[in-house]
């Protein structure tokens, strides 16, 4: 276990609604190395947002971690005292969500967002703290920082302030950033502009970065290695062309494939996966994936094994048995490959 | 064919202004212009679809065209008509002909009515199939068309999945026979694994029926994909109109270069060469739509 930053062992939570046991997450492990950056993705309702946030410890009732464990930096997270936590929720793990508004408080200037966080992790007096916090805005490449700090954060495009966010979660040198779906709400332009700037924040920092998403694009864009969710579970996971270029789920396949093809001329029929999510309230049994998978057959009513299929690179699917070789599955799924950059 | 000659909707220089702030006696002091002199057409049969960052007027053209909005200036005409200077009840049959799709297939569909009632209701307020019998089985074809069971007739919208409400929309839409449909965002909302099912149905259906669509969204890809020509929309302007594989394989204006250059290419090796765009003289008189070649419009000064 060299470089394990964080480690998720077979982790269970369930929501306990009046319509019965939502298992929103089934059985997920999954682990992030020192310093990389790794792309969750999958629909909504797979369970990205309630895995990230049983990882810092805020899922709340109804809802409830039933099984599993979770270590950072080589400790468990489990059971660990409030008082424990606020050391390290916000400290040495950050999180940014979705949108920027509801998480910056309106009357209080954009500086005031930053230097309360520096002062609390850093111990800096106010004025170092507002230098520091300049120098983060500038960081994330936001300009005229020294304007900026004192402005509100209405006063701020989107962008700008989800920029804010990301320079307050870096501001307390986390060493693992987990921001939840950081760029859906954002314009296209904008949310370039983010992506860019994670990609250069890898090269300047040492944080690891856990990116959740649901769009593929984002994903092959900046992250190194990708996890692939489907009700509640971890369908595929390995490094970002093992995953576009030899994906071995059919689930994976299955969204490659559905994507317009770029290049190719316009109006050529998109290729989609029939049928719509599963209904966590009624679990299935066996491979969740089972009642939209071309593939399926009679044994996976019970549930696949995470195989081995390459390089770090896991597939949870009857096909990738090598017990049960069946050869009508290689190389179905590289569509996701073609056309080359442009 | 004389469809080809006469496009079915014409919009001309189309303003609509919201008043922002009024003075103590109630006059407008600032206005917003959401949309700023538009111009565009679609011909019947084709698929136009509207690009451009949040807030530059989109949703806008599209309420005005539905007459949801009345508009500052200019005209929007349908199948020859100006709609601008109709009344009501001279709107009612236009009503008909123009339908929308809207993005958020949970809150667009009232919770207390079954399938057949949502369906039901667009023919109620035109008067047609009125009779029970009639009407039970055009909405059950119905329901098959956009990819749903007969047996859905008596379900309710919480029963449904998000891709299936937005296949209850389009039944809905599609119920009093329309010839123009504005889908403003129909997918977005949507799973990843579902958004190809319901851009399929939308084209299948516009085979089908001969359906002109006006279609709004984010996802670049998914517009060049469905649209025959595509216009870009930047603050409340149209910047440029092109057929759509020559707006993405040429772009000329650079806010469209911007736009196309920040598609997020789902490819781990694609080379991305980003373009920035900042616009520097917003106050001078913007630029006109010129055609700089056959069907390829852009507004550069
Ligand atoms: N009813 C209204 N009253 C006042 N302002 C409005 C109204 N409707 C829209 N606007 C403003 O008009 C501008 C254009 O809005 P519109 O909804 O057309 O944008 P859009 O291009 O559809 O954006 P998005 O991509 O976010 O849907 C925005 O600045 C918006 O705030
Ligand atoms: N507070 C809650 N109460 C009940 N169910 C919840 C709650 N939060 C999440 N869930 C359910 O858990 C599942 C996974 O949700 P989530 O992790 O938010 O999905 P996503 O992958 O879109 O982030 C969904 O079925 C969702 O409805
Ligand atoms: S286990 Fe079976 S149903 Fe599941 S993805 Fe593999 S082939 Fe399809
Ligand atoms: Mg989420
Ligand atoms: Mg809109």
């Amino acid at each position: 276990m060299k470089n394990r930053l964080l480690e998720v062992e077979n982790l269970h939570v369930s929501f306990h609604t009046r319509e019965g046991e939502v298992q929103a997450v089934r059985g997920v492990s999954l682990h992030i190395d020192h310093g990389e950056t790794v792309g969750i993705v999958g629909e909504s309702g797979s369970g990205k947002s309630v895995t990230a946030k049983a990882i810092l410890s805020l899922i709340a009732p109804p809802g409830e971690i039933t099984h599993g464990d979770i270590r950072f930096a080589g400790e468990s997270l489990r059971g660990i005292p409030e008082r424990k936590w606020r050391t390290i929720r916000g400290n040495r793990i950050a999180m940014v969500f979705q949108d920027p508004m509801t998480s910056l408080n309106p009357v209080k200037r954009v500086g005031d967002h930053l230097t309360e966080v520096i002062r609390r992790h850093r111990g800096l007096g106010r004025r170092e703290a507002l230098a520091e916090a300049v120098e983060m805005l500038r960081l994330v490449g936001i300009p005229e920082p020294e304007l900026r700090v004192r402005q509100y954060p209405h006063e701020l495009s989107g962008g700008m302030r989800q920029r804010v966010m990301i320079a307050m979660a870096l501001s307390c040198r986390p060493e693992l950033l987990i921001a939840d779906e950081p760029t859906t709400a954002l314009d296209v332009t904008i949310q370039a502009q983010i992506l860019d700037l994670l990609k250069e924040l890898k090269a300047k920092t040492s944080a690891a970065i856990a990116l959740i998403t649901h769009d593929l694009g984002v994903v092959a864009q900046v992250c190194s290695r990708v996890i692939v969710m489907y009700g509640g579970m971890v369908m595929e996971e390995g490094p970002v062309e093992e995953i576009f270029y030899r994906p071995k789920h059919p689930y994976t396949q299955g969204l490659l494939r559905s994507l317009p093809k770029r290049g190719g001329s316009s109006r050529e029929r998109l290729s989609p996966i029939e049928g719509s999510p599963p209904d966590l309230r009624s679990a299935p049994k066996g491979c969740p994936f089972r009642d939209r998978c071309p593939h399926a057959m009679a044994k996976c009513g019970t549930m696949p094994p995470m195989v081995e299929v390459g390089e770090g690179h896991r597939a949870m699917c009857w096909l990738n048995d090598t017990d049960a070789q069946s050869d009508d599955h290689a190389g179905s799924g590289t569509e996701g490959g073609e056309g080359n950059g442009g | 064919m004389a469809d080809e000659a006469r496009p079915l909707v014409e919009v001309r220089g189309l303003k609509k202004h919201f008043v922002k702030g009024r003075d103590i006696w109630g006059r407008p002091t600032s206005v917003l212009r959401a949309v700023d002199g538009v111009s565009f057409h679609i011909r019947k049969g084709e698929t136009f679809g509207l690009v451009g960052e949040s807030g530059s007027g989109k949703s806008t053209v599209g309420r005005c065209i539905l007459r949801l909005y009345d508009y500052t200036d200019g005209e929007v005409r349908f199948d020859g008509q100006d709609l601008s200077r109709l009344g009501d009840k001279q709107l009612k049959p236009f009503r008909r002909r123009i339908q929308s799709i809207f993005q958020d297939p949970y809150s667009s569909l009232n919770p207390g009515m079954n399938v057949l009632e949502l369906i039901g209701e667009p023919m109620n307020i035109h008067g047609l199939y009125p009779g029970k019998e009639e009407r039970a089985e055009v909405i059950a074809g119905l329901l098959e068309k956009v990819g749903l069971k007969r047996d859905h007739l008596y379900r309710y919208p919480h029963e449904f999945s998000g891709g299936q409400r937005q296949r209850i929309s389009i039944a809905r839409a599609l119920s009093v026979r329309p010839e123009f449909v504005i889908c403003d965002e129909p997918i977005s909302a949507l799973d990843v694994s579902v958004q190809a099912q319901v851009v399929n149905m939308l084209e299948d259906l516009q085979d089908e029926f001969g359906l002109t669509y006006l279609f709004i969204a984010h996802d670049l890809a998914m517009v060049r994909h469905i649209s025959d020509r595509i216009g870009v929309m930047y603050r409340g302007r149209l910047v440029e109109v092109a057929d759509s594989d020559e707006l993405y394989d040429n772009p000329l204006h650079p806010y469209t270069q911007a736009l196309l250059s920040a598609i997020p290419v789902p490819d781990p090796r694609a080379e991305i060469r980003r373009i920035r765009y900042e616009p520097h003289d917003w106050t001078g008189e913007p630029a006109e739509l010129r055609e700089v070649s056959p069907g390829h419009f852009v507004a550069l000064s």
